[in-house]
């Protein structure tokens, strides 16, 4: 196989990693004002994800190192192009990581609202923006001869696009409110399987019109096989949700997001980011790559690394891995320092 | 303002930003490792007194640290993707790999860390913040690896038909030497960035009037760890620092020259402490300089030849053409900002050198268990972090604003490099947005820092101990968000 296939396939197995983990704590965050009914139930949302949401997400990054190095073409075009969607994203990935190790340091309702509130909305704007750009990635954009992007903000915010935002909105919800389900108990862990399973009658509908949609743009018999068992995933999944099986509603949701993810990249493949103007403009695996040499640098590293990521990775959802309940919460403010005892003359 | 402007604006602010944290979190990574280990080592509750307290510090200015630099990853592609296409098949490479090798292992293993108190056993648990500290080491030496190429390319040929950089040697790029140089250079000014957080803290609160005398002596041992990093790492700071203008003279003599202001050839050559003046070449009220020293410093003899701005930019000339290539630089051509880098030399070496006594005073005031009364020489540990962390940025905003007009010297100019297909009104909101929330984040930053100062280090409390009693299931979490 060329070394730029194997690339093409590593680039969409990152992308896999970070939207099946980052996905559920994306729908964590998303459900904290709807599942949490008081501030001990949010902080067990909280810690379901606490030691492992920063690794989830430095699959996004190595992701987008990844492409950097191997595909520089595609890195160049997407993120000039994709410039504002983008922007938001950082901007919400920024104000959410804060919200996880900010939020319990002070014993403080006002402070610990803002933090919900920058939580919500930075685990919102990524689930739907995501689906927005891969839709578009997908459907193929206004790209010029020398490989910018010449559309705007609103070329990305076209019917298919919006439908692949709703799409990932709605699947990392129903994959958060599995993941809360199989991480938590007492009441909350009910409310959560009850919640996933009426989410995911709405988000099955929803991402089946998407990935038919995508099927006919530009699918392949391939493609056509993963969606379908994506779909069907995403059936059993809420079935097991249906029976109490959490562990298999989770694995249903998981294996719904990997395979969709994957039934997208093959679909794109030969192409990065195809052009709309001409199909001569588009970025391919071929035109879009580095060299072979660096190629094979790549390749190296990420096959003497990788295989420790993965075990150090694994090992670490090992040990946090018993489920989390209002009892395992530690009084109202563990974080907080000892009270002062006379008045502090400080900054503010 | 065209959209270079705007995305250097960006790229100086949000990097700038980035790295007040960053040398804060390398240091302290290993500092509170080493306190972690001597726990475990010698039993002693200070010890585990000092982790703690140190390693929520460590995680308030780690989190700030982290979700800027996602911004670093992204923003080549967005507002530099000229450069992207240029210099991608060499310059990703490092950064995929920093993200491979150091960011899942920090991430990781951090998490780990906070959580895993009553969950590791007490070895495990103190590895892992080692592993932070090595992944912190790993992140730094790729992503120097990219800048150094940037500094000084190398284990690369232009490919004509591709019109782009194509890395044939990984090796020559891993072992630039200008990387040699600059790697142990930042890492230094980490150890004492960390050094002088320790000393500054502790100095504060033993100073504090409610500070109980035990605690006094807890903060006392804090300061001496302090100082003690600060000095030594203070010593490798100028070492490696005097080895790197070495470098810098050979590779890049204009960021040399201009590090000086010195216009014309000189030989010997004169380091200029202080001036009055323009700094244009013209006109130079005032001046304090010392014989030799910039011979010294740039070649290694006393009577070294060093080349002034004039010649060299004659010689860029004939070697790259008349002009750069972007009108942004018609003014100075191939010569970068000489204020800016004049004075950012000059801070970066007055604050490293202001710090490196500093604490050597304090070693000295406190040796053998002295602790003065006097309340001079704890105020003077709180003002080192801050002389450190000035010091760190003035290096990089010397070495960056000193490479210019290149992106990559001799290759592609900085007015090249940036995105064609960006609009002014997309940079503008960018660089707005993000400056507005990272000056918000400050805020809230510096008052959540400033809070658990003030709150000192908790009382001994012994730790689960996983290995000896097995974990309660029940048991609520010994950390939690």
């Amino acid at each position: 196989m060329e070394l730029t296939t194997v690339w093409f396939a590593l680039i969409a197995l990152l992308w896999i990693g970070y939207f099946t983990l980052e996905g559920f704590d994306f729908g964590v965050g998303m459900l904290l004002p709807v599942l949490a009914r008081d501030d001990t139930e949010r902080r067990v949302m909280y810690n379901t994800v606490g030691p492992v949401w920063d690794g989830n997400e430095v699959w996004v990054l190595v992701a987008g190192g990844a492409t950097f190095a191997a595909f520089p073409e595609w890195y160049a075009t997407l993120f000039s192009g994709f410039y504002l969607p983008l922007l938001l994203i950082l901007l919400a990935l920024i104000v959410r990581g804060l919200a996880f190790e900010y939020r319990a340091k002070k014993d403080d309702a006002g402070w610990r609202a803002r933090w919900d509130a920058a939580l919500i909305a930075g685990s919102t704007v990524p689930a739907l923006l995501w689906g927005v750009a891969f839709a578009n990635i997908v459907r193929g954009v206004p790209i010029d001869r020398s490989h910018e992007y010449v559309g705007s903000l609103f070329t990305l915010l076209n019917p298919f696009g919006l439908l692949g935002g709703l799409t990932t909105l709605l699947l990392f919800a129903t994959h958060g409110a599995m993941f809360v389900a199989l991480k938590t108990d007492g009441e909350i862990r009910h409310r959560a399987r009850r919640l996933a399973v009426r989410l995911g009658g709405a988000t099955a509908v929803v991402a089946v019109v998407f990935l038919a949609a995508a099927q006919l743009i530009t699918g392949t018999a391939v493609s056509a096989l993963l969606f379908t068992v994506a779909a069907a995933a995403l059936l059993a999944g809420l079935a097991a949700a249906v029976a109490g099986r959490e562990g298999w509603a989770f694995t249903g949701t998981f294996v719904t997001i990997a395979l969709a993810v994957a039934g997208l990249f093959v679909a794109l493949f030969p192409d990065v980011m195809p052009s709309t103007l001409t199909p001569a403009w588009s970025l391919t695996t071929t035109n879009a790559s580095a060299t072979h040499y660096t190629l094979t640098v790549m390749t190296w590293v990420a096959a003497v690394f990788t295989p420790f990521v993965l075990g150090y990775q694994a090992w670490s959802y090992w040990v946090f891995r018993r489920r989390i309940a209002v009892n395992h919460i530690p009084g109202p403010t563990p974080a907080e320092p000892t009270p002062t005892p006379e008045p502090v003359a400080g900054p503010r | 303002m065209d959209v270079t402007d705007i995305a250097r604006w960006q790229f100086g602010i949000i990097t700038v930003y980035h790295f007040l944290f960053v040398p804060v979190t390398i240091g302290l990574s290993a500092i509170v490792a080493v306190f972690q280990t001597q726990w475990l080592r010698r039993g002693d509750p200070d010890y585990l007194r000092l982790t703690k307290f140190f390693g929520k510090l460590f995680l308030i200015n780690f989190a700030i640290g982290v979700v800027t630099g996602i911004v670093q990853e992204f923003q080549f592609g967005m507002n530099w993707s000229a450069y992207s296409r240029f210099v991608g098949d060499i310059f990703g490479a490092p950064l995929a790999i920093e993200g491979l090798l150091a960011f899942f292992l920090e991430s990781t293993f951090l998490g780990l860390w906070i959580f895993g108190w009553d969950r590791l056993p007490r070895k495990v648990h103190a590895a892992t913040i080692w592993l932070v500290h090595i992944g912190t080491l790993f992140s730094s030496y790729f992503i120097l690896a990219a800048n150094s190429w940037m500094q000084h390319p190398v284990g690369y040929r232009y490919s004509q038909a591709n019109g782009r950089a194509e890395l044939t040697d990984f090796w020559a790029v891993m072992f630039n030497k200008v990387q040699l140089v600059t790697f142990p250079h930042v890492m230094a000014a980490a150890y004492m960035t960390g050094g002088a957080f320790v000393l500054g803290v502790a100095g504060f609160l033993h100073l504090r009037r409610r500070t109980s005398a035990t605690d006094r002596t807890l903060y006392a041992r804090a300061i001496r760890v302090g100082a003690a990093v600060t000095l030594v790492a203070g010593l490798a700071v100028a070492v490696s620092g005097d080895a790197q203008g070495k470098v810098m003279t050979e590779v890049q003599p204009m960021k040399m020259a201009a590090a000086e202001a010195l216009y014309r050839t000189e030989q010997p050559a004169p380091f200029s402490l202080l001036t009055i003046g323009s700094l244009n070449g013209q006109r130079e009220e005032w001046a304090i300089k010392v014989p030799d020293l910039l011979s010294f410093l740039a070649t290694g003899t006393l009577d070294g030849r060093v080349r002034g701005i004039e010649q060299l930019r004659a010689q860029y000339q004939r070697s790259y053409g008349q002009d750069p290539g972007a009108a942004y630089y018609d003014a100075g051509g191939y010569v970068p900002l000489i204020p800016v880098t004049y004075w950012s030399f000059r801070l970066m070496i007055g604050l490293g050198l202001l710090a490196a006594a500093g604490s050597a005073l304090l070693l000295w005031v406190t040796r053998r268990g002295r602790l003065p009364a006097s309340p001079w020489w704890p105020r003077l540990a709180i003002g080192l972090p801050v002389a450190t962390v000035l010091g760190s940025s003035c290096g990089w905003i010397f070495t960056e604003m000193g490479r210019q007009p290149w992106a990559v010297f001799g290759l592609m100019t900085t007015g090249q490099a940036v995105s064609p297909g960006v609009s002014t009104a997309e940079a503008l909101t960018s660089v707005l947005a993000l400056t507005l929330v990272y000056a918000v984040l400050g805020v809230v930053e510096l008052g959540l820092m400033a809070r658990y100062v003030r709150a000192g280090a908790a009382p001994y409390e012994e730790p689960p101990d996983p290995a000896t009693t097995p974990t309660d299931e029940d048991a609520p979490m010994a950390f939690a968000y």
